[in-house]
């Protein structure tokens, strides 16, 4: 198909979408898909993702569309420059199909914390397709799109990839380039990728991976290479973490990762299990460090230069601040820079802030223990439960943060990990996540695409 | 009882590169408002800071220079306030892992002699864009073009005594990092910006009093002058039974008064923590034995080798020293053969005098060297060697002799044409002549004076006196 034929056949799925209301985009356009045909069609090599359309999170930038990270402050903002991804992403040939939806600053697991309206689970719109990138998991489930980038702070990829029923594939810190991606926790967040299947994933990866001048974060290191095919996972040995299977925990999320424990020694693994004994405390580790990071990430959304701008009573400075911030921000970025803003002040920094970097150590050398004592991968269920309804808990934020049990230690460790469906209960999708050693990602996504095979994805669990 | 005043200074240096600290924006002085600026000075979202090498480099040789321990490892960190001018809202900087820490600075005191100073720290920052209140009538205006500056903060320990030893250390600290090549450290544009910490005690306490700082200090006279200022405020407040408050003011240089900052200043937590965009900065050793031995000759080393090999005064090595230019020019100009006191004499004189007005030197030192040997040789007196001089400034490339033959300089010696200038002076002057010769001997000054005139100058008033006493005998 021609690039100018799949921009089309693209523009005819997003509208679609939008018609059913899915909400899952905030901003495409068929002049601006007929436009990336064209360059397409005008380059002079077709690259490995020639003509491939692809969704990008709200909080990736682009010179061509607004970029509003979900957010009423970014009122009107369109990015002077493009996402160092986005470039690399062009340079192998994608098109940009659309700017997805998302949880306020990517601070959600259900994306009903837009400012735009929440968005509906494809597969049943009284649910949520996880968050916070829910937009761009729910276009991959959908159909409207192949792949879609999203972004991890503690599991906004994997948790809504696993609700959604799409492979969601975070890299370890550092792999990918940070520029032009609005920062959330900039000590975890990684653009992370959502696929059809592993092989899909694995391709925008390659393709979006290696340093980046840009980026002091990144890592020198050339761009990861699309690993081999495995027949089997003969030689592997797959540790399951005792933490993560809990007695509460979901039947048809059981079930699906005892489906899952059967295929990998069918495969030829061996299974062991495991101990990550400071799992209980990555949830509450990462609601210190995350917000604190956010609280001076989003200082400079202060009505001054860019977005939303709002003058109080007063007129001073102090109430532009103060009028711009409280009216462009929504409830649950607010709670969360109020939260950072303490655990960092005087008087309280030791208590929260330097405690909770004390355990992100201790949860990080749990993962290398578990990995030094040999074994390769770790298998865990990537949510506690199935997609829930929407509403559900939205009132109660500690809910919700729960939400994230497992997905947030490896983000805290800045690991690689990945969710893959294994399975439907009772209609709904369930994920299966693959830990695996720091920049072991090659061997993560084809031990992934071995089990995607061997695995069902849409058959009833139980 | 006496008050003993104690001074800390916090003195933030430009770092002289040509891009900023954490993005590839020009460093320029005085372009037009926000057009060196891009979205990571401009803090826009998505953007993210790069750390600039020469600014570590630099950073680095400053420390090594101020004779401060660079670490191994050292962290950037966020200090979070909100302000127009701060794009972020937050500006990078380093807090408890500075670049460098433990150094000092020794100068010379007027009322203790040789002072060692503390250098607490030196750490690197961004700066801050600057706001403007004139250009739009009742707005402030933000320009950008400073914000993301590469700064070096260097913090003094509460060593100095009295406003004049802060004043004598702010400049023996600019001329140590001028010398180092880190930066213009120009208070006029900014390069050099100063903020003094004052607090009083009773002699022999040795708790340190409540402190006051001192902002707004545009030199390093009016240093002084708001450290005195505020001294007298303080001793007066603290002798009428009352105590000094923790508070920051604002020097006015116009009344000379200093006054706390209009709005009340909140107690400012800036809730530092390690700014995750930017990994531990590293140093191996051997790179930072590189920029040691990198480092030019310091004044103080310059100054005693002045005095151990050339023979100068204290004085006259203090002053060739004032400037790593001055010094190298006269050290040239000892190279081409001057006795050093003589060449000391003339780079102190009108060397110094051009290069104040030019910022240069148009004679080269081995012209000047040529110039003084002509002097020395009696070919040109010393006024004529003034004038050669002068002109060699004006006329660049001509030799200093043939100046002085064009300009008729050179000295006649030659007995016959001084026997001729004496002849006419004698002449002219019957009467004096009778005087000297019934016994007014000083009238031979008068004499030798009138053959000068005479001649132009250009007679050898040592060859004159032997005519003039042969023909007046």
């Amino acid at each position: 198909m021609s690039a100018a034929a799949a921009a089309r056949a693209t523009g005819e799925r997003l509208a679609s979408a939008d018609a059913a209301g899915l909400n899952a985009t905030l901003h495409w356009s068929q002049r601006l898909l007929d436009a990336e045909a064209a360059r397409i069609e005008a380059a002079a090599t077709r690259g490995p993702l020639a003509a491939v359309p692809i969704a990008l999170k709200d909080n990736i930038v682009t010179s061509e569309q607004p970029t509003t990270c979900g957010s009423r402050i970014l009122d009107g903002y369109t990015s002077p420059f493009t996402a160092t991804v986005v470039d690399r992403l062009r340079a192998a040939g994608a098109m940009v199909a659309a700017k997805a939806n998302m949880d306020e600053f990517a601070m959600g697991s259900s994306t009903e914390h837009s400012a735009f309206g929440r968005v509906r689970h494809p597969l049943d719109a009284d649910r949520v397709p996880g968050g916070s990138s829910g937009g761009s998991a729910a276009l991959v489930a959908a159909g409207v799109v192949p792949v879609a980038l999203g972004s991890e702070t503690g599991g906004s990829v994997r948790q809504p990839a696993s609700f959604c029923g799409v492979v969601g594939v975070k890299p370890s810190y550092g792999r990918v380039s940070r520029y032009g991606l609005v920062a959330f926790g900039s000590s975890l967040d990684c653009i992370s990728v959502f696929g059809r299947t592993v092989d899909d994933a694995t391709a925008v990866l390659g393709a979006i991976s290696g340093a980046d001048p840009l980026d002091a974060t990144t890592l020198d290191r050339p761009p990861m290479p699309v690993p081999p095919v495995r027949r089997d996972l003969r030689g592997l040995r797959i540790g399951l973490p005792k933490e993560y299977f809990p007695a509460d925990l979901h039947p048809g999320v059981a079930a699906g990762l005892e489906r899952t424990r059967e295929a990998i020694l069918d495969l030829g693994a061996e299974v062991r299990d495991v101990s990550l004994p400071h799992t209980a405390f990555a949830v509450p580790t990462y609601y210190i460090v995350a917000p604190a990071e956010a609280a001076a990430n989003l200082a400079r959304f202060d009505g001054v230069r860019y977005g939303l701008r709002r003058v109080g009573p007063g007129g001073d400075i102090r109430a532009l601040y103060q009028a711009t911030r409280g009216e462009g921000f929504g409830a649950e970025v607010r709670r969360r820079i109020l939260v950072g803003t303490y655990v960092l002040s005087a008087g309280y920094y030791d208590a929260y802030y330097r405690k909770a970097q004390r355990t992100r150590a201790l949860i990080a050398e749990d993962f290398r223990r578990a990995f030094a004592t040999g074994v390769d991968l770790l298998l865990t269920p990537t949510t506690p439960t199935p997609a829930f309804r929407a509403g559900e808990k939205t009132e109660d934020p500690v809910a919700m943060y729960l939400a994230d049990i497992f997905v947030c230690a490896t983000s805290l460790a800045g690991l690689p990990a990945l969710s893959l469906p294994v399975g439907r209960s009772e209609g709904l999708p369930i994920g299966a996540q693959i830990i695996a050693p720091f920049f072991e990602e090659e061997l993560m996504l084809s031990a992934a695409s071995a089990i995607e095979r061997a695995v069902p994805a849409t058959a009833e669990v139980r | 009882m006496s008050w003993e005043t104690v001074i800390g200074l916090e003195v933030h240096v430009q770092l002289d590169t040509r891009t900023k600290m954490f993005c590839g924006c020009r460093t320029t002085f005085g372009d037009p408002p926000n057009t060196n600026v891009c979205p990571v000075c401009l803090g826009l979202p998505g953007a993210l800071p790069v750390p600039n090498g020469e600014a570590v480099r630099l950073g680095a040789r400053a420390a090594l220079a101020l004779g401060c321990r660079v670490h191994p490892t050292s962290v950037f960190a966020r200090k979070n306030y909100f302000y127009p001018d701060l794009p972020k809202g937050y500006q990078i900087s380093q807090f408890d892992q500075p670049l460098a820490t433990a150094g000092r600075v020794a100068f010379e005191s007027g009322e203790r002699g040789r002072v060692e100073v503390g250098i607490t720290r030196l750490h690197l920052e961004e700066d801050a864009g600057k706001l403007i209140h004139d250009r739009f009538p009742g707005k402030t205006a933000v320009d950008l073009n400073r914000a993301g500056i590469p700064l070096a903060e260097i913090v003094s320990e509460p060593d100095l005594r009295s406003p004049a030893e802060a004043r004598a250390y702010l400049t023996v600290l600019r001329q140590i990092l001028v010398y180092a090549q880190v930066s213009e450290c120009s208070m006029e544009q900014g390069s050099l910006r100063v903020d003094a910490n004052i607090s009083l005690r009773r002699a022999g306490e040795p708790r340190l009093g409540t402190k006051a700082e001192v902002k707004n200090l545009n030199s390093f006279a009016n240093v002084e002058r708001a450290l005195e200022a505020e001294r007298a405020r303080q001793i007066a407040l603290l002798e009428s039974g009352g105590h000094v408050e923790q508070v920051t003011l604002l020097f006015n240089a116009a009344t000379g008064q200093v006054k706390p900052l209009r709005s009340k200043e909140e107690s400012h937590d800036y809730r530092y923590f390690p700014d995750p965009d930017l990994p531990p900065l590293v140093l191996s050793s051997s790179w930072v034995d590189e920029q040691r031995a990198a480092l030019p000759e310091l004044p103080e080393s310059r100054r005693s080798r002045l005095e151990g090999a050339f023979g100068l005064s204290p004085y006259d090595a203090r002053v060739l020293t004032g400037e790593a230019a001055l010094a190298d020019y006269f050290e040239s100009v000892v190279s081409a053969g001057v006795e050093p006191k003589i060449a000391a004499n003339w780079v102190m004189g009108d060397v110094m005098t051009t290069y104040n007005e030019s910022g240069g030197f148009p004679v080269s030192a081995a012209r000047l060297g040529a110039l003084i040997g002509l002097v020395r040789d009696g070919v040109v007196s010393h006024q004529a060697g003034k004038r050669v001089y002068a002109e060699l400034v004006r006329s660049d490339g001509e030799e200093p002799g043939a100046v002085a033959e064009r300009l008729g300089l050179v000295q006649v010696s030659d007995e016959g044409a001084l026997a001729g200038w004496v002849d006419e002076v004698l002449a002219a002057h019957p009467g004096e002549v009778a005087r000297f010769r019934e016994g007014e001997a000083k009238l031979m000054t008068f004499f030798v004076g009138q053959v000068m005139k005479r001649s132009r100058g250009k007679a050898d008033p040592k060859g004159v006196q032997p005519v003039l006493a042969e023909k007046l005998r």
